[in-house]
């Protein structure tokens, strides 16, 4: 019977095959008397012989899939599997307790893996935990339960698991596999990783999966909707069909377009950038097309870890991100910490308002030690890319110029000592509170440039927090008083020669690019699975006619007007 | 019988690599062969039993082969203790 099943769609894609199910089966069993050992010594052995048979072929598998280095394990394997340290004392055992087989194997592998479980080495202790996989497909062959091999999986098959594990990844052909589901994890799960490596669709955390699907079931998985049709109909199978053509036709459309120049449908360039969150981010960003980094937050330097990041550890951080990026700017925000973020470390008192509390550049300007060390950090690693900097939450001219006096002077100390750095660094600032949006056109001639982070300048702008439920509904990106305001910036920049970005979400959501780019933004700065879909999009639209459209959508009361209008524009 | 003492030189002492190589030499031959080490013995044909020593680098021991094929037996353990790079 047909059954949907839904969980977080992990990786994109869409695949239809039976499905496998990787689980460890239940192994237990019964100490029991026997009456004839000859017969079980014979059971034993031929469990043996089977599991030795099944460990050869995986052996074989892995030498050619992935390396005679990683085959190597499954030696090891079936070396216990022929050990007559191990065989001798099971069918003694066998033979002289007269118990069955499963108990005698049980019983003289445990006192194997507790030798080893106790050593002081880390390395033998993990051997504890071959024996015990040898063990188990043993035991699981004395006890005629399916152990899985997924080494040896030799048609197309869509994986269904508890949770996948490294281990488990390493051994099959992913040839084979067309997608995971699996009950547990998230979107960063390390089958979530992998999927999105391998490019094949997955689905996590679908509740009660192992306990509602069999083996070999016909199985839809929709990585893009997050969602996994058992038993599909003729009609849901053609219409899936069709729909991963689609996709398909739409990822190479895409991936046509990484390495094209972000221009719209009538020759207006715009810079796409990525967002990212720490060094080992940059190669998808490269990947997927940006042209740029438009925001690398630096909490992640500051988190996990129980004092502050030294300068050179920070200096190794910032430049590993510089070199990969080489030519194209990388624009560094400063520590925005304090308020919900908290550190382990630094105690800092409670507040009642901590979104309005003391955060980001407050608390930076409040420490200046902690900020010295950074922008030293900065300017050390500039020589190394095309560094910009910007600073988080300011609210007036004072803390921007504050600031910025910092770094004048971290620069003369680098300079004094004879340390190199580059001195093309632009500096620039956050426009996320509504004071500086009002205030750009006198920002804009001190500032280098201006990155409007919408998440926080639309809650702060509408005073709703968008995490409350309650209030949620008040966070209105398409709000006309948001809209105004980004224009306020982006003009302001525009009059005294300076660029304005967005780092926001709105960067790349579909309604907005339209608004965004009329009304002249330079640079959108996004996750980088958003780029290709936002390039694509900005060649099929027209600056010009967009930028005719600005004056009426200012005009526009509601954010629901905005997003009709724009709609209609778009549906042209 | 014949005896022979290697001191094992390689820094992880005798990890699964080098104790599947030796253990995979011995167990063609007949002779009944053993490693001793800090007063335990082991049939060296077993790869738990000689990696349940926990045997660490710049350790002395002491193999023994006995039966009819033990002096070549001996020959091919210094060729593996060697080849594998634990012993000189």
């Amino acid at each position: 019977m047909t059954a949907e099943l839904y969980g977080i769609a992990a990786s994109d894609g869409i695949a239809i095959a039976k499905t496998y199910r990787l689980e460890s089966p239940s192994l237990e069993f019964d100490k029991k008397s026997i009456d004839d050992p000859a017969l079980e010594i014979e059971r034993f052995h031929t469990a043996i012989a089977v599991s030795s048979k099944e460990l050869e072929l995986i052996k074989e598998q892995a030498e050619t899939q992935i390396g005679p280095k990683e085959a190597a394990i499954f030696g090891a394997h079936l070396m216990v599997l022929s050990d007559p340290e191990l065989i001798g004392p099971i069918t003694e055992k066998i033979e002289n307790d007269l118990v069955n087989a499963e108990f005698a194997l049980h019983e003289v592998s445990d006192m194997f893996m507790n030798i080893f479980a106790s050593m002081d080495n880390d390395y033998m202790k993990e051997r504890a935990a071959d024996i015990k996989d040898v063990r188990n497909r043993v035991l699981a062959h004395l006890l005629e339960v399916r152990f899985p091999n997924p080494g040896l999986i030799s048609e197309k098959v869509i994986l269904l698991a508890d949770d996948l594990t490294p281990s488990d990844t390493v051994q099959f052909n992913p040839e084979f596999i067309q997608g995971f589901v699996t009950e547990i994890g998230g979107r960063t799960s390390h089958s979530a990783i992998l999927a999105r490596t391998l490019e094949i669709p997955a689905v996590v955390g679908v509740k009660k999966l192992m306990a509602s699907l069999a083996d070999e079931t016909l199985l839809i998985i929709d990585g893009i909707e997050g969602k996994i049709i058992a038993d599909p109909t003729e009609e849901q199978i053609e219409l899936y069909k069709k729909r991963k053509i689609d996709f398909e036709d739409r990822k190479t459309a895409l991936a046509a377009l990484k390495d094209a120049p972000s221009v719209s449908a009538d020759g207006f360039k715009v810079e796409l950038a990525a967002n990212i969150g720490s060094p080992k981010d940059v190669k998808s960003a490269l990947e997927n097309g940006a042209e740029a980094i438009g925001l690398f937050r630096t909490e992640f330097l500051y988190m996990g870890r129980d004092s502050f990041p030294t300068e050179e550890q920070q200096f190794e951080i910032y430049s590993e991100v510089l070199k990969a990026m080489g030519d194209k700017p990388t624009v560094v925000r400063t520590l925005d910490i304090g308020g919900d973020k908290e550190l382990s470390y630094l105690d800092l008192p409670k507040e009642l308002n901590p979104f309005l509390g003391l955060r980001a550049i407050r608390l930076c300007l409040e420490m200046p030690d902690l900020f010295r060390t950074q922008l030293r950090a900065l300017l050390r690693s500039s020589v190394h890319g095309n560094l910009n900097i910007m600073f988080p939450m300011i609210a007036t001219l004072d803390e921007f110029r504050q600031a910025k006096q910092l770094f004048l002077e971290e620069q003369e100390k680098l300079a004094a000592e004879n340390i190199p750095f580059s001195k093309d660094i632009e500096v620039g600032i956050m426009v996320e509170i509504p004071s500086t949006a009002v205030m750009a056109d006198l920002f804009a001639k001190e500032v280098d440039f201006f990155s409007i982070g919408t998440n926080d300048l639309i809650q702060y702008t509408m005073a709703a927090d968008r995490m409350n439920e309650n209030v949620s509904h008040l966070y209105q990106p398409f709000n006309p008083a948001i809209l105004r305001m980004v224009k306020m910036v982006i003009d302001a920049a525009h009059k005294e020669g300076k660029w304005a970005g967005m780092c926001g979400e709105m960067a790349g959501e579909e309604l907005a690019v339209p608004i965004l780019l009329g009304l002249g933004l330079d640079e959108f700065s996004m996750s980088a699975s958003s780029i290709l879909k936002t390039r694509s999009m900005i060649s099929s639209l027209s600056k010009a006619e967009m930028e005719k459209h600005i004056d009426s959508i200012l005009a526009l009361a509601t954010a629901e007007d905005v997003k009709n209008y724009v709609s209609q524009l778009v549906d042209k | 019988m014949t005896e022979k003492q290697f001191t094992i030189t390689d820094e992880a002492g005798m990890h699964a690599r080098p104790a599947s190589a030796l253990v995979g030499t011995v167990s063609k031959f007949k002779s009944d062969i053993q490693l001793e080490y800090k007063g335990k013995k082991v049939n060296l044909k077993s790869i738990l039993g000689v990696m349940s020593l926990g045997i660490s680098s710049g350790s002395v021991v002491t193999i023994s082969a006995d039966g009819e094929d033990e002096d070549e037996a001996m020959a091919k353990i210094e060729e593996a203790m060697k080849a594998e790079g634990i012993s000189n």
